[in-house]
């Protein structure tokens, strides 16, 4: 099975052990991993900022790169979102290109949806001695259906122990531009975050995606958190360590 | 109502800071999702009524003019007026010449948030007429010095019980009190004597039913119900989206409203009010008025914005809102806050005058999700943002921005080179704990937040290494 790994702009800028995990867990589910050298960003800043003709270059470069896989898969819920939900909406009025775009999306996959439910991955290699609690990103959530399949997968991590914060599904406050644009707010927010997973108890929260990463594991430094760690769930699957 | 949505920032600035709104915003927040939660419960299929919602609300619009017309037909049958007003001023002026009309001289009212975008109390009480509140919400505002009203379905939200009972005790003059059962009484003991001698009632409308002609309200405290009936004349003032088909149609509706609004299974209170008060009949008005209001709604109906107006105000979207929740809804600056207001307001006072809104979302959909009629909002909130940047609406920084990403990101070749380097420089500069505490264009980010700086060295260059291997 070829599947196309979308690494995604904020891994590959900012957390690139993220996008090793993401690999290393996919072939462990027995996929071949193809990931496109000259793959750089879907496109979802200009698309939610108002640039759509920005969004639709940039998805249209996508469609290319990845056509030619029989799944793609994207160690995030946005970035997946933008491409299953969203792109179809970018080239309403080019029926060709839709077409194309439509089949597209309906192979792309967020990494631990496609772990569970097409790989049916049933052992992980990871193993954590922690407690951990599971922030739902938005986009992963309400656009993927991503809920239950990283927590199935982390019960699976040896030494890991769930627990769940109150509010898991509520907003970090991250929104893309939104976190610049309306600072304060945002920060209210990532505030808000960063008090449930303290009440929780948890060691480490564990997510999916790399915007409310930042802006969670940048809040809670700032308020004199050094502890509490921020996991990438890839990377908790995967092991941490080895990167290269 | 005065429009003060372009100070968005800076008044949810000011409420974020403040202690006693943020602790009463704390206090409500978790009361209207569990309601909600557990109402929903009721259902057998909530998903498929809410599609049924969907489908009823969206098919009132689809032929909108053709119900409205209806609706009037089977309204003036009745005996009652029907009246279109194509501006908020043309809404007061219907309201002023109608009381002329009827000699009325005290007017109560029972709540209505379309009345508040021409601030109908104020032309009422400038025209020399006394205008009282009956909704407990909305008479805690007007008694307030018309305090603007900070949720839809519940005006006074903001505010805490101390806060009104000191504003009773010094608007009544009578001693405090502070249970909530004995400041309900000293209202409802006030409101006893407007309801009494009022020549006039208005109401907002939830639904009007184009079958009948009739207007359906749908309240909890019994305000409406005699507002309505015990004046001479009612006016019932609403938006021409409200319309719904048939009876039929309210019945599926009735069953998502109140329990997406406030987690009832069905509010205290139904009201179908049809026609005037017939011979022999006890109850009604014997003057009955509809005022059908555009006010911009027609122009959202033949634009990418029309499903907003499939909205039956239950105030879900709000509830569930964690931008709402942090910065109340006096932030928002016009009549109708939160996601939904983010989308309404700029359509009726125009986008020039609510910049901030469309990009006030951090589009996490969860107001999406438990809108009862389907409403996209954050779809809607996009489409808001791609006019603002075609129209140059944005600062020239953020449009220079977006391009010079796009632009880059689809060149790799570029791309790589730039971003590696810059990616090395901010790992350098994060130092050992290997965090940013300022950037350049980005202090909305860093006055709150550390960055954590990047690893350096990007994925490609670990994969490449990888792949050698």
């Amino acid at each position: 099975m070829r599947v196309g790994l979308f690494v995604t702009c904020l891994v590959d800028l900012m957390r690139p052990s993220i996008g090793m995990a993401a690999v290393r867990l996919l072939e462990a589910g027995g996929a071949e991993v193809y990931v496109p050298p000259t793959q750089t960003c879907c496109g979802q800043p200009g698309y939610n900022a108002g640039d759509r003709l920005g969004a639709e270059v940039l998805a249209a470069k996508v469609l290319s790169e990845f056509e030619g896989c029989e799944h793609v898969v994207a160690p995030s819920g946005s970035c997946s979102g933008m491409i299953r939900t969203h792109y179809a909406d970018l080239f309403a009025d080019q029926p060709a290109l839709r077409a194309r775009v439509a089949a597209l999306a309906a192979r792309t996959y967020e990494l631990t949806d496609f772990l569970t439910n097409v790989l049916k991955l049933d052992a992980v290699p990871g193993a954590l001695t922690a407690t951990v609690t599971y922030h739902d990103s938005c986009s992963g959530l309400r656009e993927m259906g991503v809920k239950t399949q990283p927590r199935a997968l982390l019960a699976r991590v040896r030494g890991l122990k769930l627990t769940e914060m109150a509010e898991c599904e509520t907003c970090c406050g991250f929104g893309g531009t939104f976190a610049i644009k309306f600072g304060e707010i945002s920060t209210r927010l990532a505030d808000n975050k960063c008090k449930r997973i303290a009440e929780s108890g948890a060691d480490a929260v564990v997510l999916g995606d790399l915007g409310c990463m930042l802006n969670i594991e940048g809040r809670l430094r700032r308020r004199g958190d050094m502890k509490t760690r921020v996991l990438h769930v890839a990377e908790v699957l995967a092991g941490a360590g080895e990167t290269n | 109502m005065q429009i003060s949505s372009m100070h968005f920032k800076e008044r949810a600035h000011a409420n974020l800071a403040n202690v006693q709104l943020q602790d009463n915003l704390q206090k409500i927040k978790g009361k209207f999702v569990a309601k909600r939660r557990d109402a929903l419960t009721e259902l057998d299929d909530f998903e498929g009524t809410r599609e049924a919602g969907r489908a009823i609300r969206q098919r009132a619009l689809d032929n909108l003019d053709v119900w409205l017309e209806i609706f009037e037909r089977n309204a003036t049958a009745r005996g009652a007026t029907v009246l279109w007003a194509e501006t908020p001023a043309d809404v007061n002026a219907h309201v002023l010449d109608i009381a002329g009309c009827h000699g009325v001289r005290k007017i109560i009212k029972s709540k209505s948030m379309v009345s508040e975008e021409s601030s109908l109390d104020r032309a009422i009480e400038a025209a020399g007429l006394v205008v009282v509140e009956t909704d407990l919400g909305e008479y805690i505002l007007q008694i307030n010095d018309y305090e603007p009203p900070s949720h839809i379905i519940g005006p006074a939200l903001h505010k805490s019980k101390e806060e009104v009972a000191d504003l009773f005790a010094k608007t009544h003059a009578t001693p405090r009190k502070t249970e909530i059962t004995e400041l309900c009484l000293e209202a409802r003991g006030v409101l006893r004597q407007h309801y009494l001698t009022a020549d006039m009632g208005i109401s907002g409308g939830n639904f009007f039913v184009a079958e009948t002609g009739s207007v359906v309200l749908v309240t909890n405290e019994g305000n409406a119900t005699l507002a309505t009936t015990m004046p001479r004349v009612h006016v019932a003032i609403s938006g021409i989206e409200k319309i719904v088909p048939t009876l039929e149609d309210v019945a599926t509706l009735m069953r998502l409203l109140p329990r997406s609004a406030t987690g009832q299974s069905i509010s205290n209170y139904v009201d179908i009010l049809t026609g005037v008060k017939g011979q022999g009949e006890f109850h009604g008005a014997e003057h009955m008025y509809f005022i059908l209001v555009d006010a911009g709604r027609s122009t959202v109906l033949g634009g990418e914005l029309r499903e907003a107006l499939r909205c039956i105000r239950c105030g879900a979207c709000m509830n569930h809102c964690p931008v709402y929740q942090s910065v109340g809804g006096h932030s928002y600056g016009w009549v109708y806050p939160g996601p939904i207001g983010s989308i309404l307001t700029p359509s009726y006072v125009g986008l020039r005058n609510a910049l901030d809104l469309p990009q006030a979302s951090t589009l996490c959909n969860q107001c999406g999700v438990v809108c009862p009629v389907k409403i996209p909002l954050p779809d809607l909130l996009r489409k808001l943002r791609e006019q603002q940047f075609e129209q140059h609406l944005r600062p020239w920084t953020e449009r220079a921005g977006l391009r010079l990403w796009s632009w880059l990101a689809s060149r790799p070749r570029l791309y790589a080179l730039t971003m590696g380097v810059a990616m090395r420089v901010l790992h350098a500069m994060g130092g050992r704990k290997g965090l940013l505490h300022t950037l350049p264009f980005a202090s909305g980010w860093t006055k709150g937040r550390d960055m954590p700086a990047p690893d350096g060295r990007m994925f490609r260059d670990l994969y490449r290494a990888r792949t050698k291997l």
